[in-house]
């Protein structure tokens, strides 16, 4: 046990260090006043004004994790029924989009959609009105599922991989047909992986700020942005820490929520 | 036992060009127990899988109940399997495992309340209901797969070496107990395994396969005292298999001496199999015996000693209560029911012979191809090994 304790060691002192003492931080930057420093509930009161833009955040988070979920599982699915060797093909197509920059992606997509965007472009060119693509929700919440798409896969595609075909060829002996194979044994065997997918996905997506200041207009304000801000433009870190902690308190709710939901406690990783 | 229930006409199956299953032709009655009996790569769990609708034959017909199903899916067919492993649903409890084939069936509640309960309590596990399926032993999970399957009150059961995976003590206790379920509901069983004594212990009708193709059908008795070739004499115990020659009927020479025997119906001085089982030989002086021949080595099995004779360069297992010494000369004497003629077929040759074991060795690798074949006469330690791996 001491031996394979001490491998930890360096993950243990990068966590204390880079981890529990920023938290710490900010910790103690919520509870202080942004002058005296004396302990305040202040900075805790004050978000409540920022209430709609946290339900705005994660209810755009939820829905591109949905959809991740709806896209993503299919895929994974065939994946996973593939011969090795296209399965290899697959996953590597999967994880390409991951190779290049985050930031460049989402400003392809800007390029993509802009008013005089490549898009706008085409249908102008077509003799048509342009379309309003961008600086909406519906261009957030495609940002997001782009950029996360992949985090919901692979966990999805490792767990599929793992169920014994021998438990469908007993269902469909106990009288499924195709459709109750999938609800009633393949659905429910691949929950830890839906659950990690589901966490992987909408943890980044409640927090992500480029992308709604990208692709987003000032109506798409997120919670991350307002954080930036408190930290970058407005110069209140004790907000910024306040607003980071509640949003931390939320996600955990949130998954606690689906794992309670969902009945399952392992996850999976890919 | 009475009507016939399902039927196999000329079902070949063939992987990749490769001949899995050669034109078997099988025909199983009402409430039989019927066991599919061959080594590792004979085509019994693929008859069965046939059956299960989880394969379709190349060629060839199933018939149940006298209609053909070859293209029914395997939910709606009136048959339910015992999986190899179990294959036991890890997210659900106990109950829900048995219930589950209930539950897509529809039936109100309260009923499969009634035969869920009732079936844990026939294999004997009632008070486990709760239990996850990852909390429960290899012999609970194996009661837990057979209730499942019998809940749904099948026509036909089929088991795929479900006791495989138990050891030798539970896996007895099971076969008395499956052959109790199975004569108390009256249901067909249809059981694949590769273990000769659990197939000759359990059995209505055995089914000999090897390569594909059925050796032989019968009762476990006919299956053991009128083996049709060297292949079943050789699977099933242990067999002294020696080059013949029919004279006439009733009369066989081998070792260059005439033999009276209760076989007939073969062509005059046809070359035949002739098999002589261990248990048969009766050891007598040498003054006395048909045949001499000197023993080579003894080994203590318990209930016997495992005796290898050399007669004229070609070595018999003889098993005898006796106690003899090595290089003892002794005579035997051979009654005319303690000798079985077989035609020639293609295994001729290959079996039954116990001098040739150790250059054997060599070339089978795979102990569950032919387990019977790897009797020795020199070394206490291989004598093991083959036990076991006639055993397994």
């Amino acid at each position: 046990m001491i031996h394979t304790k001490r491998l930890a060691t360096p993950y243990i002192v990068w966590m204390v260090l880079f981890t529990v003492v920023p938290l710490g931080i900010v910790f103690y930057y919520a509870f202080t006043d942004s002058i005296t420093g004396q302990f305040t509930l202040e900075n805790i009161v004050r978000i409540q004004s920022y209430m709609p833009i946290f339900i705005k955040s994660i209810w755009l988070a939820l829905i591109s994790t949905l959809v991740c979920l709806i896209i993503g599982y299919p895929v994974a699915y065939y994946i996973a029924q593939c011969p090795p060797s296209r399965q290899r093909l697959l996953y590597l197509l999967v994880m390409l989009p991951m190779c290049i920059s985050f930031l460049l992606r989402t400003m392809a997509w800007v390029s993509l959609l802009d008013d005089t965007g490549i898009i706008n472009r085409f249908i102008q060119a077509m003799g048509m009105k342009p379309l309003p693509l961008i600086r909406n929700n519906g261009a957030v919440v495609l940002g997001m599922v782009y950029n996360y798409l992949p985090y919901m896969i692979l966990p999805l595609y490792s767990v599929i991989l793992k169920i014994d075909s021998r438990l469908i060829e007993a269902a469909q002996d106990l009288g499924c047909n195709s459709p109750q194979v999938f609800t009633k044994v393949i659905f429910p065997l691949s929950m830890p992986g839906v659950i990690s997918g589901f966490t992987m996905v909408f943890v980044p997506a409640v927090s992500t700020f480029y992308i709604s200041q990208k692709l987003g207009s000032s109506g798409t304000t997120l919670i991350g942005d307002v954080i930036e801000s408190q930290f970058k433009a407005a110069y209140n870190p004790n907000l910024g820490a306040a607003l980071s902690l509640i949003l931390m308190v939320l996600v955990f709710i949130c998954i606690g929520i689906t794992r309670r939901v969902s009945g399952t406690e392992e996850v999976a990783m890919p | 036992m009475s009507k016939e229930l399902i039927r196999l006409i000329d079902c070949s199956m063939a992987f990749d060009d490769e001949i899995v299953l050669d034109s078997i032709n099988l025909s199983i009655k009402n409430e039989e127990f019927l066991t599919l009996l061959g080594p590792s790569g004979c085509g019994k769990t693929t008859t069965l899988r046939i059956i299960g609708g989880f394969l379709q034959a190349t060629s060839g017909d199933v018939l149940f109940d006298g209609e053909r199903i070859n293209d029914v899916p395997p939910y709606q067919r009136k048959v339910n399997t015992v999986f190899q492993r179990y294959a036991l649903f890890p997210h659900l409890d106990v109950y829900e495992n048995v219930a589950f084939g209930l539950r897509l069936a529809k039936l109100p509640e309260q009923e499969i309340d009634d035969r869920v309960t009732e079936m844990l309590e026939i294999v004997s596990l009632k008070g486990f209901e709760n239990r996850s399926i990852s909390q429960l032993s290899g012999g609970q999970q194996q009661r837990v797969a057979i209730a499942r399957a019998l809940v749904n009150r099948p026509k036909v059961l089929l088991l795929d070496e479900p006791l495989g995976a138990l050891d030798l003590r539970l896996r007895k206790d099971m076969q008395q107990e499956l052959k109790r379920i199975q004569q108390t509901l009256g249901i067909t069983f249809i059981y694949v395994t590769h273990d000769q004594e659990e197939a000759l212990s359990m059995s209505d009708t055995v089914v000999v396969m090897d390569r594909g193709r059925i050796q032989q059908i019968g009762t476990p008795e006919d299956i053991y005292n009128e083996p049709e070739n060297a292949f079943v004499a050789d699977f099933i115990g242990e067999s002294n298999i020696l080059d013949g020659i029919m004279l006439e009927d009733y009369v066989v020479k081998f070792f260059g001496r005439k033999f009276r025997c209760l076989d007939s119906g073969f062509e005059p001085n046809e070359p035949v199999d002739v098999v002589v089982r261990p248990e048969d030989v009766e050891i007598v002086s040498p003054e006395e015996g048909q045949l001499t021949g000197t023993v080579t080595s003894v080994t203590f099995m318990g209930v016997h000693y495992d005796t290898i004779v050399d007669f004229h360069g070609f070595k018999w297992l003889i098993q005898t209560t006796e106690h003899h010494n090595v290089d003892e000369v002794i005579g035997i004497r051979l009654g005319p029911d303690d000798i079985h003629i077989m035609h020639r077929s293609e295994y001729s040759g290959m079996f039954g012979d116990y001098s040739s074991y150790s250059e054997e060795y060599d070339e089978m690798n795979d102990p569950d191809l032919y387990p019977e074949d790897l009797s020795d006469e020199s070394s206490d330690l291989e004598e093991e090994t083959a036990e076991e791996g006639s055993e397994t």
